[in-house]
Formats: C-alpha cells, sequence, structure tokens
C-alpha cells in the first residue's frame, strides 16, 4: 500500500506529472478538440468524470480480480469498464444537451480510447494505491487534463488572429505549442517523485 | 456493411499506410506512443513492432468475424479483440526482455487505447475480406513503425548522442537532454510536420506552374 498523502498525490498528477504534458496521455483529445475554449471546457469535464467512474470501478475490480488471481483479466475488464462509462456520458449529454453532444461529435466516444483513462487505472493498480488515494489521483489527473487542454485551447484561439506562415497551418503548430507548454510544466518538476 | 465491394488487393491497398495515409504524419492518429516511447530509436522500433503485431492480429480477426458480429456492438466487440492481443504482447515481451519491458513502461498495454488501431477495425477490417486487411493493417503498421522510428532517430542523436545505443560523437558531444524529455517529443514531431507540409506545399506549387522551376 502506497503511503504518499493525499495532497502530494492531487498536486502530483496536476502538476509535476501532469498526464498530458508530462506523460503523454490523452494526445488525441488535446490536440483534436483544443481549437476553442467552448468545446475543450465541456470535453475536459468529461474526460474528468469519466476518469472519476473508472478509478472507481477500476479499483473494485482490481480486488475481485486478485482475489481470483486472475489479474491477466485486467486490461480487458478495465476497457470494458470505460467502454461502459464512457456510454453512459454519452447517453446523459446527448439527453440533456444536444447542441454540445454534436459539437464534442466523434470525440466523445473517442474518450473511451483516450489512454489518459486507461492510464489512470493502470497506473493506481501499479502503485497500489488504497481507494480514497485512487478517488484524489482520479480527480488531480482529470483536473490536470483541464488545465492543459484550456491553456492549449486559449493558446490556439490567440493565434487564429495572428498571421502565420503558410506552412504551419495544421497540427505543426498545435505540437510546438505543446512542446512549450510542456518545457514549462517541467518546472513543476522538483515539486513531486 | 457495403455488399459489392472490390475485392482486388492492389499496391496502394498496401503502400496507402506507408505514405499517403501514414497514421502518424498524415492522419495524427496514435499520437500517445508516438511521443511517449521514441526517446531512443531501440524503443521505437519495439513499440512498433508491438503495435503492428496487435493491428495484424485483430484486423484479420475482426475481417474474419465481421459478418457475425452485431452492428450494435460492434466497438465493444473490437476493444476486447485488441485488448486480448495487447495482453498477449504484453505478456510475451515480459517473457523476451525484461529491460525492453521495464522502459516501455505501461505504454504496453496502453496499446490498447491507440485510436488508429481501433480506427483501422472500424473503418477497414470490418468492411473488407480477411487478405485485404491483412496487406492494408501490414502497411500501416510498417507506416507506423517508420513514423517511430523517424522520432526515435532524431531524439536519440540529439539527446543521447547516439544510435541504438552506439555512440555517435565520443565524450566531447553535449547532449541535448531536453530532446528525450516530454517537451522534445512535442517539438520534434511538430519539425517532421512541417518539413512534410513544407515539402508538399513545393510539390504543388512546381505542379502549378512547372514553367518557374525551369
Amino acid at each position: 500500500m502506497a503511503t504518499e498523502t493525499l495532497s502530494f498525490i492531487f498536486l502530483n498528477a496536476v502538476l509535476a506529472n501532469n498526464f498530458v504534458l508530462a506523460l503523454f496521455l490523452g494526445l488525441c483529445p488535446f490536440l483534436g478538440v483544443s481549437g476553442k475554449i467552448n468545446t475543450a471546457v465541456p470535453m475536459g469535464l468529461a474526460t474528468l468524470f469519466v476518469m472519476l467512474v473508472s478509478s472507481v470501478c477500476a479499483f473494485l475490480i482490481n480486488e475481485v480480480l486478485v482475489a481470483f488471481e486472475i489479474e491477466f483479466l485486467r486490461l480487458i475488464a478495465y476497457i470494458a469498464v470505460i467502454a461502459s462509462a464512457v456510454q453512459l456520458v454519452e447517453m446523459t449529454l446527448k439527453k440533456f444537451s444536444p447542441a454540445l453532444f454534436r459539437s464534442l461529435g466523434i470525440f466523445l466516444p473517442l474518450i473511451t480510447t483516450n489512454c489518459a483513462i486507461l492510464g489512470l487505472a493502470l497506473f493506481q493498480t501499479f502503485k497500489e494505491y488504497s481507494f480514497l488515494q485512487s478517488l484524489v489521483y482520479a480527480l488531480g489527473a482529470g483536473v490536470g487534463f483541464i488545465l492543459a487542454i484550456l491553456l492549449m485551447a486559449g493558446l490556439r484561439e490567440k493565434l487564429e488572429l495572428s498571421t502565420m506562415p503558410s506552412i504551419t497551418q495544421g497540427a505543426a503548430v498545435s505540437l510546438m505549442l505543446g512542446g512549450l507548454l510542456s518545457l514549462s510544466f517541467m518546472g513543476f518538476a522538483g515539486l513531486g517523485g | 456493411m457495403a455488399k459489392k465491394q472490390d475485392n482486388t488487393i492492389t499496391w496502394d491497398t498496401f503502400s496507402e499506410g506507408l505514405w499517403r495515409e501514414n497514421p502518424v504524419f498524415v492522419m495524427l492518429l496514435g499520437m500517445c506512443p508516438v511521443l511517449a516511447v521514441t526517446n531512443s530509436a531501440i524503443n521505437a522500433l519495439a513499440m512498433g513492432i508491438a503495435t503492428l503485431f496487435v493491428l495484424l492480429a485483430s484486423g484479420t480477426l475482426i475481417s474474419l468475424l465481421r459478418n457475425s458480429i452485431p452492428k450494435q456492438v460492434r466497438i465493444a466487440t473490437y476493444i476486447v479483440i485488441i485488448a486480448t492481443f495487447v495482453t498477449i504482447v504484453d505478456y510475451t515481451i515480459q517473457a523476451i526482455s525484461l529491460d525492453l519491458y521495464n522502459a516501455l513502461g505501461a505504454f504496453i498495454q496502453l496499446i490498447v487505447a491507440n485510436c488508429m488501431i481501433l480506427g483501422r477495425a472500424e473503418a477497414y477490417s470490418s468492411r473488407n475480406p480477411p487478405l485485404k486487411s491483412i496487406v492494408n493493417a501490414t502497411g500501416m503498421g510498417l507506416g507506423f513503425t517508420l513514423a517511430l522510428l523517424c522520432l526515435g532517430v532524431v531524439r536519440e542523436i540529439l539527446g543521447a548522442g547516439s544510435l541504438f545505443g552506439i555512440d555517435l560523437f565520443g565524450p566531447r558531444f553535449e547532449p541535448w537532454v531536453v530532446m528525450v524529455l516530454p517537451a522534445g517529443g512535442f517539438l520534434v514531431l511538430g519539425a517532421w510536420l512541417l518539413l512534410f507540409e513544407w515539402l508538399k506545399q513545393r510539390k504543388s506549387e512546381t505542379e502549378l506552374n512547372p514553367a518557374a522551376e525551369s
């Protein structure tokens, strides 16, 4: 059982080991949905929610798997849980906010293949976090994801207004921005472990 | 499911994944492993081969089962098939080389969440006969491996001064450490994309007015 304090886990997941900028998880939505702040925020919140749900489920499932000594099924069980959690979010959004549902488009079902979520479930298992620690870790990871995608969306909205050389139109400039953000997040490296 | 389909296998079936629709450089799919494990050429190659295997195996199986998978649960079915093969790869790499397993870390298991594989399953294998899917998956997988190598080689040369673990510049070389850190991954991939975009634009310009070149 890990002995890290809850505040350490939270800060570590948000800043020092930010899922997107330091661990390279969840890059597809990070690059795909960060064009506008209006779509980046709901995407971030949806991801946070799925993270919390799947973290709880993954913890419980892992207990069962360990009890029956069938850990080799872990990956399959986790991904099935995540897929169902995403389905739940999708149905909820479709019911309560069809406009938002349409604007997120293909990226909503793709949360299933957002490696940040599967990564979170796997990391909390590897680190042997307790139930509460897992929950805080999921919260930190989600907040970190929102932070990263918001920063990126803000930068890209500014870029729309400036004149750029024609070759940088497309993903290249987003990646360069990601690189600079990641460089600045390296400044937090001393905080965590 | 398309009833009438073109069953002929052409060179294009194979080569579109290599270059024209390269999963990394053109479609920007599966970015997480692309950036995370390419801090050295050997890791990049291992990851590429692992992904190629999963892509090939799951593509074949999905293509064989394409008429018996109900449409409503197809995504869940694909994911479970992919997860099975990833588990096989995970344990195989662990058995072959523990060093490599530790270097790649959780990213072997995260192949499941590689959107390229699910994307190919949905867009290609579920609509085409097995042989054609195999050819296409091989092309895609090789294209992915190629892209990983492109990044891995550049990052290892700049960040560690070596290539596949062989020292290139001697002891007086000062490694550009940021290149093997996360930020370097973003920057190198960005630079590759800029290069390709520049080449593409130059090519289309010369096609538009060939007189200007001569």
